[in-house]
């Protein structure tokens, strides 16, 4: 007979090794070389940024989870991801406390007003950029050049002090001075722009990397990129600068493909990615703002529940009903 | 070597290294036997014997109700000692019957016979007659699904011998060491079918039993051996079919929809027996293995319980945290283990307390992993999420009765959510419901 308690449970009775709680590690794991080269480039400002915004989401999350008496969940690690990601995005110049009102309105508005992770329709890290870029937006958009890196503009570089590249090129600045910002900057990160949306090369490997592992589907930032290089040539702009400049990698590898918020459907996941595309170039050549990654990506998502109900793929032996 | 598979499915470790080379064994037949009615799909089979009876192996003890059921069969010789509702390895009590063993090995087998004597409908009698249903894990009877019906032709028989579930190596180890009786229990099956065609699916981790069965088919061209990418789940009827013929069993329907009608391996070989030796169904193959001493195969009388098997097979290597009846992936798990091996019973898979985690499953976070693992292009989150609403009728226009609950989706899900789990009370309540409506 059987002396030892046993586990009655139900099938499978293995599983994967992937959890929610492994994929998170993956996601900073991948973030972690654009991370450190943003402490490189804008020094402690950008580490404070980082560190207060980190622990900013996860006290936020803390909080709110024992205010309602709900299981705390700060270990899965998600809070911690939406911090970093929201600090990516913002300007080295931004003061501190402002990242943690953003960092505030990004787990609270953004995530748990909804019910948590998993129930959040947007990206809590862009409804916390885009909270502080509506109520802040001087000191959002107050940039800095990293150090010692502007010697390809020589006596022009006070002119383009302070401003994104993206920007000099919307206000046409550039062109007014006759400079063009070599593509190895662009592509190696020594500009002026948010933390982590300056080495355009090190997201592209996290991104890789994400992929590889299978935690990214390369359908999302396969559209949004090739829709961005496909609207570059019907508008006449430069598509390798219209890709490296500005949050268009960061977005499109680690914000666009966040799991809640896309679609499930592998289709719908290629519309959505086209989707961001079209609106970032919209935004970039006709809006307001010289950006658009962050707003295009939030009104995606408001679409990804419509997107995934349009492209639920045909089950395996349907009988399709009437003509 | 062109491999053949279906979409979706997914990578497991199949740990069959540790019996996949060992020879089957006998195992000396215990001191009783529990031999429950109902170890088929369908009606159980009705008790014909009292308690204080006589009875010798192979003399039927339970006989069929209805055409849909099959009888059961003494596995030893000996006296029976209670008629009883006893624990069943599908977890519900179920009548059984008690026999001990008077150790005289007698025996009442039928008329041995050659394939070449029977004609397709005595095939079928017979297979009724020995009691075989489908010895893969479902256990629906045999004869039925070679049942003649109105404007529908088998053109193929298909025997499955993927073995897609890991750690399981009996149909292996039938494949290698009897590929005689496996043919010959799959040329009867063509013949009861009228098949002209017949294919052997094997995944590709058994090279030996791929050339094995290649040479033994070498004589009958009718029959071809087909290489099956490693995949779970392969050996899914559905799935199968489809790696193999590219056909696709309409939602709903049956092998037959498309012309063909699939069979494991061990109930060929069964069928094999019952013809050549006259033997009913009354042993069986059983993988032992895992957190056991000596994991092997083993060839056991049904109605050995499964604690005098694990002691043949060394007894515990360490302290058992949960004991499963077939492979991990959708063998059910059990409580006690004075339960019977039947005919259903392809394992015995211990897993060691070390190995055994309760992971707590947390919200749905949209991966679609489960997407797109799904063999049947479901969406297990929506359905999960939908059954977790209350929302039956939405789980029903996601298609949840196409389910056919391999598990791959919570296999994956890195949330450790129970989906299939969901998915199966689901499913047993609409068919409730709808039985309901019927009546």
């Amino acid at each position: 007979m059987l002396e030892t308690q046993v586990v009655v449970s139900p099938t499978p009775h293995i599983k994967d090794a992937l959890s929610t709680e492994k994929a998170m590690k993956l996601v900073f794991l991948a973030l972690l070389p654009a991370t450190l080269f943003s402490f490189w480039n804008f020094g402690f400002k950008a580490l404070s940024l980082v560190l207060v915004s980190i622990a900013a989401c996860i006290l936020t999350e803390y909080l709110i989870q024992k205010a309602l008496k709900k299981q705390v969940t700060i270990k899965d690690g998600s809070a911690a991801l939406t911090g970093l990601l929201l600090a990516l995005t913002v300007t080295p110049e931004l003061p501190v406390w402002m990242i943690i009102i953003g960092a505030v309105v990004a787990i609270g508005l953004g995530k748990h007003i909804f019910g948590g992770l998993g129930h959040n329709p947007f990206n809590p890290a862009l409804i916390g950029r885009a909270f502080l870029m509506a109520s802040w937006p001087v000191a959002m958009t107050t940039w800095s050049w990293p150090g010692q890196t502007v010697n390809w503009a020589g006596d022009k570089a006070d002119a383009i002090a302070g401003a994104t590249v993206l920007n000099l090129a919307k206000m046409g600045t550039l062109q007014s001075l006759q400079l063009k910002v070599p593509y190895w900057n662009l592509l190696w990160g020594n500009i002026s722009g948010s933390l982590g949306e300056t080495s355009a090369l090190l997201l592209l490997l996290g991104g890789l990397f994400l992929i590889v592992k299978g935690i990214v589907d390369w359908r999302i930032p396969g559209a949004y990129l090739g829709t961005v290089i496909v609207l570059s040539f019907v508008f006449q702009k430069d598509p390798v600068f219209q890709l490296l400049a500005g949050g268009l990698f960061l977005g499109a590898f680690f914000m666009a493909t966040d799991w809640v918020t896309s679609p499930v459907t592998k289709k719908g996941r290629i519309y959505f990615g086209i989707g961001c595309g079209v609106l970032t170039m919209l935004i970039r050549l006709f809006g307001g703002y010289p950006e658009g990654v962050c707003y295009s990506i939030l009104i995606m998502n408001a679409f990804t529940p419509l997107l995934d109900r349009l492209t639920l793929p045909q089950r395996f032996g349907e009988v399709k009903t009437g003509a | 070597m062109r491999v053949k598979t279906f979409k979706g499915g997914v990578h497991l470790n199949y740990f069959k290294e540790a019996t996949a080379s060992k020879s089957i064994e006998v195992m000396p037949d215990p001191e009783q036997v529990i031999l429950p009615v109902s170890q088929h799909l369908g009606a159980p089979a009705e008790v014909i014997v009292a308690v204080g009876d006589e009875v010798k192996a192979g003399q039927v003890i339970a006989q069929a109700k209805g055409f849909v059921s099959v009888p059961v069969h003494a596995s030893i010789s000996g006296k029976v000692t209670a008629i009883n509702q006893m624990p069943h390895p599908g977890g519900k009590k179920v009548t059984a019957i008690v026999i001990e063993n008077d150790n005289s090995g007698a025996d009442v087998f039928g008329a041995k016979s050659g394939l070449a004597e029977l004609t397709g409908q005595q095939i079928r009698e017979l297979m009724q007659a020995i009691g075989l249903v489908g010895m893969g894990g479902a256990g629906f009877p045999t004869h039925v699904k070679y049942q003649p019906m109105e404007g529908k032709r088998v053109e193929a028989v298909i025997l499955n011998g993927a073995e897609c579930e890991p750690y399981l190596t009996c149909d292996h180890r039938l494949m290698v060491e009897v590929p005689q009786k496996v043919i010959l229990g799959l040329q009867a099956m063509m013949k009861a079918a009228g098949a002209e065609k017949a294919y052997i699916g094997i995944e590709v981790n058994k090279p030996d039993a791929i050339e094995t069965l290649t040479r033994e088919a070498a004589s009958d061209p009718r029959i071809e051996v087909v290489p099956l990418e490693v995949k779970y789940p392969q050996g899914e009827e559905k799935m199968l079919i489809n790696a193999i013929t590219g056909r696709v069993v309409p939602s709903g329907g049956l092998p037959l929809d498309v012309g063909v009608v699939v069979n494991n391996i061990a109930t060929a070989v069964a069928l094999a027996e019952g013809i050549q030796e006259g033997m009913p169904l009354i042993s069986r193959v059983v993988t032992v293995t895992g957190a056991v001493k000596n994991p092997r195969n083993v060839r056991v009388k049904l109605g050995t319980s499964v604690d005098k098997l694990i002691d043949f097979c060394g007894g515990f290597t360490g302290t058992p945290g949960r004991i499963i009846l077939g492979g991990p992936m959708t063998g059910p798990a059990q409580y006690r283990l004075d339960i019977p091996v039947i005919k259903t019973t392809s394992g015995v898979l211990v897993q060691d307390r070390g190995e055994v985690k309760l992971l707590e499953d947390s919200p749905c976070v949209r991966c679609a992993r489960c997407v797109d693992v799904c063999p049947y292009n479901l969406m297990p989150c929506f359905l999960a999420n939908a059954i977790e609403a209350g929302d039956l009728a939405l789980a029903e226009k996601y298609g949840i009765m196409d389910c056919r609950e391999c598990g791959s989706c919570t296999f994956v899900c890195p949330a450790r959510r129970p989906i299939v789990q969901d998915i199966k009370a689901a499913k047993a309540k609409i068919t409730a419901a709808k039985n309901k409506q019927k009546k």
